[in-house]
């Protein structure tokens, strides 16, 4: 594949978005819809469903938040086409017009007054039609500074702040001013290095919202649910195994993914798509894996840097999600599911400069068509974010 | 440089990192602090496991616990230099 070191050879969409995948997605408005939408993945050989659990009775900021997500899947520039499967046809049509206006092919099909059988038949019908528009599209060459790259670390432990969260910081330091989007996130894994992060926005401005959005989150979800001091859930039950003994410590080691350099410019709500243009984001977002990279994919990145030490081995059904690792105990026993060892650097053979080219050069390579460990091995977590209880 | 067996952040860190499997007890140890790349020689006085911290000066309970040159909690027992520092002696101060 002819593509230079600052180059890649991507989709380019109908809004001039550049994708990485080439996906044709059936995707439920509700948790109802799934076993059509399975159905048709079944049937249809190059589409994939995406089934999750929610969608109904939803209200709300909640609500909006479902459509966002929804609608930002569709989107995203890895998606070719969508196939939208409701149960009814209004909140069916929200998805479709949504997606829409990205201006690449979707169709929305309601079961109500159909059934699942005649649903599924036309439904399929339309989704083989957009899998043969689909894989003729062509990979052209497209700059690397096109890319959105979000981050977020899992199963964590020491050897990430060491190693493999400072070699994505390392990476942001050379890819942002390039003039890259990049995301990270994990509200409930900055508390202990909050003011650190306050000191990281762009503007006192940003900070503040940044700092709104902590203590919203500290007020409404941890001061208001929990029933002790949340430590059988920060640090994780991994993290204490991997030798992390205090949330100040994990959220130290997290912020390393933001490299030495970089200062964020905008604050997002979940799954919100960033519109200030190239630079890094922040994003509110839970801290579990598949929950917080849905999000990211539903604002529409495309590649995913995901820095694991005891071996988180989550994926994303439409964004390639890059396991990087300094753990040698991890590598030794669970090598399959990491992308990108960087166990060198505890050993002092590897610098984080070299360290953050290698992470470089496997950005390149997943978007020019390297399937990741997460996607050879069939993760394809898509999880929802609930803001609350349905009605 | 030989292969170290603990990291330090910062030079104003009262603990490392092991960073080897299977570290015992006794071992004269080589540590390296990442920020200046500066060394320090160390005897692990238990087996620490991967990942897990080593006391590098004599810790007192109450004493701050300093990592990446910043405070990550309390010491609520003892730890003498060469000791294992994890849940069972640090905690957090904030909960």
């Amino acid at each position: 594949m002819a593509s230079s070191n600052n180059t890649f050879m991507g989709y380019r969409r109908e809004n001039g978005r550049v994708g990485v995948r080439n996906h044709v997605i059936i995707l439920p408005v509700d948790d109802i819809s799934n076993a059509a939408c399975e159905a048709v993945g079944n049937n249809i050989k190059g589409t994939m469903a995406l089934p999750h659990s929610y969608g109904r009775l939803q209200f709300g900021a909640d609500l909006d938040l479902h459509f966002r997500t929804m609608i930002g899947t569709g989107a995203n520039p890895n998606v070719a086409a969508v196939i939208v499967i409701g149960i009814e046809p209004h909140w069916t049509k929200t998805i479709v017009d949504g997606i829409a206006k990205t201006g690449k092919p979707v169709t929305g099909f309601s079961i109500e007054q159909h059934g699942d059988l005649e649903t599924i038949a036309t439904a399929g019908r339309k989704a083989k039609e957009y899998v043969h528009w689909a894989t003729e599209l062509q990979r052209e060459e497209c700059e690397m500074s096109e890319l959105w790259v979000s981050t977020k670390c899992g199963e964590s432990d020491t050897t990430t702040g060491l190693g493999s969260c400072p070699t994505v910081g390392n990476m942001y330091d050379k890819l942002i001013p390039k003039g890259i989007y990049g995301c990270f996130g994990e509200t409930s894994e900055i508390t202990g290095a909050e003011h650190i992060c306050e000191a990281r926005a762009a503007s006192p401005e940003i900070g503040k919202k940044f700092m709104d959005t902590f203590n919203a989150y500290q007020d409404d979800v941890i001061e208001a649910h929990k029933v002790d001091d949340l430590s059988d859930s920060q640090p994780t039950k991994g993290n204490i195994e991997g030798g992390l003994t205090t949330i100040e410590e994990k959220a130290l080691g997290n912020l390393e993914k933001i490299g030495r350099d970089c200062t964020y410019i905008d604050v997002l709500e979940p799954a919100e798509a960033p519109e200030k243009g190239a630079g890094l984001y922040y994003m509110d977002t839970s801290s579990a894996a598949a929950e917080c990279v849905t999000l990211m994919a539903a604002a529409g990145y495309v590649v995913h840097t995901f820095p694991t030490g005891q071996g988180n081995i989550v994926g994303n059904p439409i964004l390639p999600v890059i396991k990087i690792s300094a753990n040698p105990r991890t590598l030794r026993t669970m090598s399959e599911h990491i992308d990108v060892d960087v166990t060198g650097i505890l050993k002092r053979e590897m610098t984080l400069d070299t360290a953050g080219d290698a992470l470089i050069e496997m950005i390149r390579r997943t978007a020019n068509g390297r399937v990741t460990a997460a996607e050879a091995l069939g993760h394809k977590e898509f999880v929802m974010t609930k803001l609350y209880r349905s009605a | 440089m030989s292969e170290p067996q603990f990291l330090v952040h910062s030079p104003k860190d009262n603990v490392g990192v092991v960073v080897i499997e299977g570290l015992e007890s006794g071992t004269d140890m080589l540590g390296v602090i990442t920020e200046n790349d500066t060394t320090i020689n160390l005897k692990s006085e238990h087996d620490i496991p991967i990942g897990h911290k080593v006391a590098i000066t004599d810790l007192k309970e109450g004493d701050t616990i300093i990592k990446y040159g910043v405070d990550i909690g309390k010491m609520v027992a003892d730890a003498a230099k060469g000791e294992h520092v994890h849940v069972h002696n640090l905690k957090t101060k904030r909960w």
